[in-house]
């Protein structure tokens, strides 16, 4: 097989995305783990680059977890979605951007399965009405919030005060980039670059001075499995695949791991951390970990923005190997303050994990 | 044909999932579930469209149907365009409508995701809502998340967050209109059935067991199902 003949139709492909005027929702995993990120993706949407993004109060969870932890039967959550498009039709958008991967999956998946069988859209349309009162329009255009920051990643990196490279070597950082599942294994035609090889990531890595690193188990899951993690007794099939992952990219030196999902860098954050206690095992240098970013903090990080702000204090795995490669400058003594430098202690430290 | 294939082929993720399988492992190969336990959605698939009644109801009752994590590599692969994570899907609504799920260990977390993932849902509009859940249930969170929780609303507060907050923002406070809407929504189109269907089940079970039940996640039946593993699930 001719693989960059394949490779390069993928690389070509380019969905189409929205250039203002969208309707955000935000991810429930996002807001509970990774705060910093949905406010440096509004701040850099409209602030930096002047766009149009709106936020209605009222919406709520996609119910997507629930849907594929199988304790919410379909047609609930297309009504649920159905009642996500309804918030936005009222609110005069057409161009709707989730701020999760899985949501992003659950609203490509409930308009493919309304294309092949209208006769489910017509009842969660009946559904919703009965239920609400309210009528909908579908998206005109959907698009992940990662596919937004990829269209803009040249205008980000225009402003941008830092590069992905080595302050000290010149050399750019390694970088293992991790697409959540339902970006575009589902329907790959809907995320940017397919399934195989997904550009979306290193569209921005590329762009903003970057290396890719290419490893065997690149497109493996990062192990969420829904009901895999969310009960505890089944957790070691969670831990089983960010392990195999570790093991992977371990030999390729990575500098760092970018994510495009809400769950996954926690998982990858968080495991390196479990492994470290449960078998005395690092994977980054001098005993520490690969530090795990999402994509929102990286383009925060290139922009300047504080580290801080960013939220990176949240991770267990400590980021600032990272900042120090840069030459990004920080305050380690704010790290954990709140507004107004209130002081709120310090995390304990790992048993083993360096931080 | 016989009564529980029927009833998958209503499901309209059965329509999408299976076209004809060929049988040639590739879901097998790349499936994450398979390597951990002893799984094999190639098998699944193969037994759904033998329509043989019988498996099918072994299926409904067994261990097997639990161990996807619903990654949907499968269907990248399938070079029939089958998706055997779709059927696992319709498989596991079915053992719930049927209350097959309680016969195996894996089947019974159910009534674990329905009181968190669930019923945080319908209480506050968010499938996750980590405010006081502590690393007892997630050691794995480390002590950042101790330091987190500790520390809660001064950490959204310095994140940007509008927490408990009016208006739009990171965990703001959902108005009671909107999750009056979810909870109509989850009236009308069965949701509130199958949270009901699996409390009843669950509940016959924990009797069936001498297991204690009761409300929310301190008692016996909860924390049985939520931490106990037989390790009988994966490969040696």
């Amino acid at each position: 097989m001719n693989i960059d003949g394949k490779k390069n139709i993928w690389k070509e492909y380019q969905k189409e995305i929205a250039d203002d005027k969208y309707f955000y929702v935000r991810s429930c995993v996002r807001q509970n783990f990774f705060p910093g990120s949905e406010t440096a993706f509004l701040n850099i949407m409209r602030e930096e680059l002047g766009k149009d993004v709106y936020e209605h109060p009222c919406h709520t969870t996609c119910t997507g977890i629930g849907y594929h932890s199988d304790i919410v039967p379909m047609e609930t959550m297309m009504t649920v979605v159905a009642r996500q498009f309804a918030l936005m039709t009222e609110a005069g958008y057409k161009n709707y951007v989730p701020s999760c991967v899985t949501s992003f999956g659950i609203y490509t998946e409930v308009l493919d399965m309304w294309h092949h069988f209208p006769e489910t859209e017509k009842k969660v349309r009946e559904q919703l009405k009965k239920a609400t009162g309210r009528e909908f329009e579908k998206p005109e255009n959907l698009a992940h919030a990662s596919d937004i920051i990829f269209k803009f990643r040249k205008e980000i990196g225009a402003k941008a005060k830092y590069k992905l490279v080595n302050h000290k070597t010149g050399k750019p950082l390694k970088v293992v980039e991790h697409i959540g599942c339902h970006y575009s294994k589902m329907f790959p035609n809907k995320g940017v670059g397919g399934a195989e090889y997904p550009y979306v990531l290193i569209g921005m890595i590329e762009e903003w001075g970057g290396e890719v690193i290419d490893y065997p188990e690149r497109r493996h899951c990062c192990g969420f499995g829904f009901r895999q993690y969310l009960v505890q007794a089944n957790r070691g099939y969670s831990l089983a695949c960010s392990h195999k992952k570790f093991e992977s990219m371990e030999p390729f030196k990575p500098d760092m791991i970018i994510t495009n999902c809400p769950g996954c860098p926690m998982f990858l954050d968080r495991w390196q951390y479990a492994i470290s206690e449960m078998q005395g095992k690092t994977y980054g240098e001098n005993g520490q970990g690969i530090p795990v970013f999402t994509y929102e903090e990286v383009a925060g990080l290139v922009l300047g923005y504080d580290p801080w702000d960013l939220g990176l204090q949240v991770h267990q795995v400590s980021c600032e190997p990272v900042l120090d490669k840069i030459g990004i400058t920080y305050d380690p003594q704010k790290k954990y303050d709140g507004v107004l430098g209130k002081k709120l202690g310090v995390p304990e430290k790992p048993s083993v994990l360096k931080v | 044909m016989g009564e529980l294939y029927n009833k998958l082929k209503e499901d309209i993720r059965f329509e999408e999932g299976v076209v004809a399988c060929i049988n040639c492992g590739t879901c097998t190969a790349i499936c994450a579930a398979a390597e951990f336990y002893n799984y094999d959605p190639r098998m699944i698939v193969d037994t759904v469209q033998s329509r043989d009644e019988e498996k099918i109801l072994e299926l409904l009752k067994s261990e097997t149907i639990w161990y996807c994590g619903e990654c949907m590599s499968c269907k990248t692969r399938c070079p029939r365009g089958n998706a055997p994570g779709l059927v696992i899907m319709a498989l596991r609504s079915l053992s719930q409508d049927l209350g097959y799920f309680v016969e195996s260990e894996k089947g019974r977390q159910q009534l674990a995701l329905k009181r968190t993932v669930g019923e945080w849902t319908l209480k506050f509009g968010y499938c996750l809502y980590l405010e006081g859940v502590g690393t007892d249930l997630h050691p794995e969170q480390g002590p950042v998340w101790d330091w987190k929780q500790k520390n809660w609303k001064d950490v959204f507060e310095r994140l940007g967050a509008n927490y408990q907050g009016d208006g739009p923002g990171i965990l703001r406070k959902i108005p009671e209109e909107a999750l009056d809407e979810i909870r109509k929504i989850f009236e009308v189109t069965g949701g509130k059935e199958r949270f009901d269907k699996i409390e009843e089940f669950s509940k016959k079970k924990a009797e069936e067991l001498g297991l204690e039940f009761g409300d929310g996640m301190d008692n016996e039946y909860f924390q049985t199902i939520y931490k106990k593993n037989s390790n009988n699930h994966t490969a040696q």
